[in-house]
């Protein structure tokens, strides 16, 4: 078609006016565009590379390894050996339920394990490794290696378990570790963010717990990169962590072993102290239990065992078991006694068989009475009556104050769970605590031990060392942390009269020595370890009148658990003490019959750092004694490994 | 006079033509197209597969596509353009019955050879078609209704069929294409106003419309436009593309993190890192200096476009020239804007940049158009 010129020169004013306009709103849009990339880029480019660092950078912690544990001659007690897992992260997986079917289809895996994974992936947060499956063989962890490229938010790991070499012979004293429950979270105020690693392992009694601290060591950190889905690309740095401190304790394991096999069979504590460092070379209570079962996991049934077992093996008796000491509390009314100058030690006692107080009869435990008994006699036969006097002669008040002097009644800081205080009890005591007043028969009670007066083996130990060293020894478990010795428990002198410590002494040495003494039948003939002790015999029960007419029940007629409690607490060697020791049987009938035998054993294996020597023994009994010992289970200490756990 | 009539003498003949072609627009398209191999490059990790070698190739042909276009005379090209017009429209409808779905929408018709993109064609021929139309009709009648009417009708065509595959995108860049040239023509003012005023109408009906029966649009497109005007929203689901978008581009900081160090596309955290967010990845990697640069290459482009168009005394090479230069605008416009955060995501690839045959190779057809407009321009 045809168009005038001026047509196209009108048009063309029009396309060039309005191209301008379109040119010119273009230009001011590329301008916009240009202003909005200048203000992310430049105005807030740190801001921005910030959010990008925390996409790509994740912060993974490293667990540090665990503090070992290691007695006296450093012997490993409580180690880490290499465990093989597999973790899931529940945050990279779409379908967890297809990755644990295709996991189990790969290492073997209980429904009751499938549902403890399934639980845990539950509970935990998304982002973090949560273990499905552990303590896995190599063949196994390699099979998920080979297979992790199918396995999305599976890894792989190796990691650090407890165990402990000497299984059940350090059960109590060490106790055991365990994973971070919810209840330990809400219990503990600590912000260590180790704690929030699913199942990380921290004590949970006995000095793994008590010591947890020093132990634990500081987490470390690696810096990774990681892809949009969070799959771990490359390693950026790392923080590695802080292995936890090495502690050494003061128990020789030899001793040890040897105390636990000496006490198996019984429902029994025995605690050997240095009386020159306080050092507490053994502290054994049985039954125990291994504790590399709760490490792994202990079945329902095998803790159902443990619970309702009579003998309470998950009990640490010798530190949180508190009897009435009977007779081993008279050296203490003696004491107190001697230094209150109510009586000298060769001032006479007549001993009727019983005593009347306020018109209530107190009895010997001699029916027949000792006669006239002085301070050396009243131990050796351990006259009831003659404490009686002392008792009504000084009064509780210096008993008590006398008794805590040897550390009875005072908690001793020891890093073991639920350590006892026991109690020592005086006039204000009871008013508190049962309401009423003193009465004169509660002080002839507490002088031979009985009544109110409960004491731990270990504060038992603790009041024998001080009485054979005259000092306030105080019983000390950690050596050394990291190397750095702690300071050793000798202590300061007591201020007790030297000469009336050594009649006292004397007392005890007549006990286990000498005819006549209840302790003479388990005497040392071995001048060199040579042991001065007392025995005693606590009542659990009240005797009736009635019974003590008809004749007072003997022990084996007895059930079990209306038993008297066996104690027995020594010292060796008697001229110039090194150990002390406390033994109690629970329910064990006397002490003289049930603890003394067992005290003196282990006296002699403590002296000789091993099996006690059959030349120790008096020759008749040499033959029995022999037989006996080679019953006993001990490891050889060399071996690094027990090779059975006994329990 | 026709400008058939008095030009024919001095426009260049045989292959003479090749040295009157617009070089600076042929030279700036290659640096933009080396920008996107670079780019290609690096989201692949360091390696040629599997974009930036195919992305070459078609590249290279769609160069010759373009300098055969360009050997066209232009009023054969204006001849056929109802035709090639209607050609694309029935290719839409192709799509609409015989299409192929992919990523959520139906878009392409698989000839055998290749994946052709109608709608993609099909703002080319729009352009060309509206241009010979106003070639056509007089000044004197431009603003009148029924003249009106008829580019609304040829524009709105491909506009439902697009938005019927869905394509938002598409579909707002011919209604803008169509509506620029329309503006070219010399439309009267008062109907851009008319429809602005409706526009808004519309947007607000498409609000009002949601959770209803008669909704507008497509769930996906709402969620889209919600995450637009709030992604912290929803950080990790739809809002994640334009907020990792963002940390991407504004990490890049002046200078940008290295050639292959952006760690956002490196390690996935950028979607569609190859197509429509390549600029992010160039932004994070090269910075403010690279964006603003590729920015630049993008404005030169127009500007020798529209200086061209201008200074082009014929009418259809003239609105053809500046029609495809506002298409080529729109582009790398919306593209930007979106990645920025300043429009929604609406699917827009960045020109001659993002990986993409159809895209690029009708792009290089349209500036074969334009050259051709440019080298047979009345002297």
């Amino acid at each position: 078609m045809r168009r005038s010129p001026k047509d196209t020169e009108e048009s063309a004013a029009i396309i060039s006016r309005r191209g301008l306009v379109l040119g010119g709103g273009m230009a001011a849009f590329a301008a916009v565009l240009g202003l909005r990339m200048r203000h992310l880029q430049v105005d807030q480019a740190d801001q921005f590379r910030l959010l990008a660092e925390e996409n790509r950078i994740n912060i993974r912690l490293l667990p540090p390894a665990r503090g070992q544990i290691f007695d006296r001659n450093g012997l490993l007690i409580a180690g880490n050996e290499q465990n093989y897992r597999v973790t899931m992260v529940r945050d990279e997986v779409d379908d967890p339920e297809e990755v644990l079917r295709a996991i189990s289809r790969l290492i073997p895996m209980t429904d009751e394990d499938l549902d403890h994974a399934r639980e845990e992936l539950r509970k935990r947060s998304r982002l973090v490794p949560v273990t499905i499956a552990d303590r896995l063989s190599w063949e196994d962890l390699s099979q998920v290696a080979v297979n992790a490229p199918a396995l999305p938010g599976i890894s792989p790991e190796v990691g650090l378990s407890r165990s402990y070499p000497r299984g059940a012979d350090y059960a109590h004293i060490v106790g055991y570790v365990g994973p971070v429950s919810d209840y330990d979270l809400s219990r503990i105020d600590d912000k260590d963010p180790l704690l929030l690693i699913p199942k990380f392992q921290i004590g949970k009694t006995g000095s793994e717990n008590k010591l947890e601290r020093q132990l634990r060591g500081k987490a470390g950190t690696k810096r990774v990169e990681v892809n949009a889905i969070g799959r771990v690309m490359r390693e950026l740095g790392r923080d590695e962590s802080q292995k936890g401190a090495n502690v050494q304790l003061t128990i020789d394991t030899r001793l040890q072993n040897f105390v636990q096999a000496r006490l198996a069979g019984e429902s029994a504590a025995a605690v050997v102290i240095d009386v020159r460092t306080g050092d507490l070379v053994s502290i054994g209570s049985a039954p125990a239990f291994d504790p590399n079962m709760f490490v792994r996991g202990i079945s329902v049934k095998d803790y159902g065992d443990l619970t309702g077992n009579k003998y309470r093996p998950l009990a640490n008796k010798a530190v949180q078991g508190t009897y009435p000491p009977g007779s081993t509390f008279k050296m203490v009314t003696a004491l107190a006694a001697l230094e209150a100058g109510e009586i000298t030690p060769d001032e006479t006692v007549y001993c009727g068989g019983y005593t009347e107080v306020a018109s209530r009869r107190f009895h010997c435990w001699k029916r027949g009475g000792h006669g006239k008994v002085n301070l050396r006699n009243s131990l050796k036969q351990s006259c009831d009556v003659y404490y009686y006097d002392l008792a009504q002669r000084v009064g509780v008040e210096k008993i008590s104050a006398m008794a805590r002097r040897l550390g009875l009644g005072e908690r001793h800081d020891v890093p073991m769970s639920a350590v006892a205080g026991g109690l020592m009890p005086t006039k204000a005591w009871k008013k508190e605590n049962r309401g009423n007043d003193w009465v004169i028969g509660d002080s002839l009670n507490a002088s031979i031990g009985q009544g109110f007066v409960l004491a731990s083996p270990l504060q038992l130990a603790v009041m024998t060392a001080r009485i054979a060293t005259g000092r306030a020894v105080s019983p000390r478990l950690v050596k050394s942390v990291d190397g750095v010795e702690t300071p050793e428990g000798g202590g300061e002198p007591l201020g007790i009269d030297e000469e009336m410590l050594r009649q006292v002494r004397g007392g005890m040495f007549a006990v286990a020595n000498e005819t006549g003494g209840t302790g003479a039948a388990t005497r040392i003939v071995d001048k060199e370890l040579r042991m001065s002790g007392k025995t005693g015999t606590s009542q659990v029960r009240n005797i009736s009148k009635a019974e003590r007419a008809r004749g007072v029940f003997r022990n084996a007629d007895l059930p079990w658990e209306r038993r008297d409690h066996a104690l027995y607490v020594g010292f060796a060697p008697s001229d110039a003490p090194k150990y002390a020791v406390a033994v109690v049987v629970e329910h064990g009938g006397g002490g003289s019959t049930a603890a003394a035998p067992i005290a003196r054993d282990i006296m002699l294996a403590a002296q000789t750092d091993g099996v006690p020597p059959l030349s120790a023994y008096p020759s008749s009994q040499r033959g029995r004694i022999s037989s006996s010992l080679k019953k006993l289970k001990l490891w050889d200490p060399d071996q690094p490994e027990a090779p059975d756990s006994q329990a | 006079m026709s400008y058939l009539e008095y030009n024919v003498k001095s426009v260049p003949s045989g292959l003479s033509k090749v040295l009157y072609l617009n070089w600076p627009i042929v030279v700036l398209l290659t640096a933009i197209a080396s920008v996107g191999f670079l780019m290609l490059y690096s989201v692949a990790g360091g390696s040629m597969t599997p974009w930036a070698e195919p992305q070459m190739k078609r590249f290279a042909i769609g160069v010759f596509l373009m300098l055969c276009v360009a050997m066209i005379p232009v009023w054969f090209l204006r001849n056929v353009a109802g035709v090639a017009y209607a050609l694309s429209v029935l290719l839409l409808l192709a799509v609409e019955f015989f299409g192929s779905t992919g990523m959520g929408a139906q878009r392409w018709i698989d000839l055998g050879f290749m994946r052709l993109q109608p709608s993609e064609l099909t703002k080319i021929t729009l352009i060309m078609f509206l241009a010979a139309y106003y070639d056509w009709v007089g000044v004197k009648r431009i603003s009148r209704p029924i003249w009106v009417l008829i580019p609304v009708v040829i524009i709105a065509l491909p506009m439902y069929l697009t938005l019927r595959q869905p394509d938002l995108g598409t579909s707002l860049l011919l209604a803008f294409g169509g509506g620029g040239v329309m503006f070219l023509a010399g439309v009267h003012w008062a109907y851009f106003a008319a429809v602005i005023g409706a526009g808004a109408g519309l947007v607000s009906a498409v609000f009002k419309s949601r959770g209803t029966e008669w909704q507008l649009l497509k769930d996906y497109q709402y969620r889209r436009i919600d995450t637009f005007i709030d992604p912290a929203s929803d950080p990790l689901g739809a809002g994640y593309h334009i907020t990792q978008s963002k940390i991407a581009l504004g990490s890049g900081g002046w200078t940008g993190r290295g050639y292959m160090q952006g760690t956002q596309s490196r390690l996935n955290f950028l979607p569609e890192k190859h197509t429509d967010f390549i600029f992010t990845t160039l932004a994070e990697e090269f910075g403010f200096i690279g964006g603003i640069s590729l920015l630049s290459l993008y404005v030169m482009v127009l500007v020798f476009c529209v200086v061209s168009g201008l200074s082009n005394k014929d009418r259809f090479a003239s609105l053809l020239t500046m029609g495809i230069g506002l298409t080529f605008f729109l582009f790398f416009a919306v593209n930007m804007s979106m990645v920025m955060g300043l429009a929604p995501v609406v699917g827009v690839p960045l020109p001659m940049v993002s990986y993409g045959g159809s895209a690029m190779i009708v792009l290089l057809l349209a500036f074969g158009l334009m050259q051709s407009a440019h080298v047979h321009r009345p002297r």
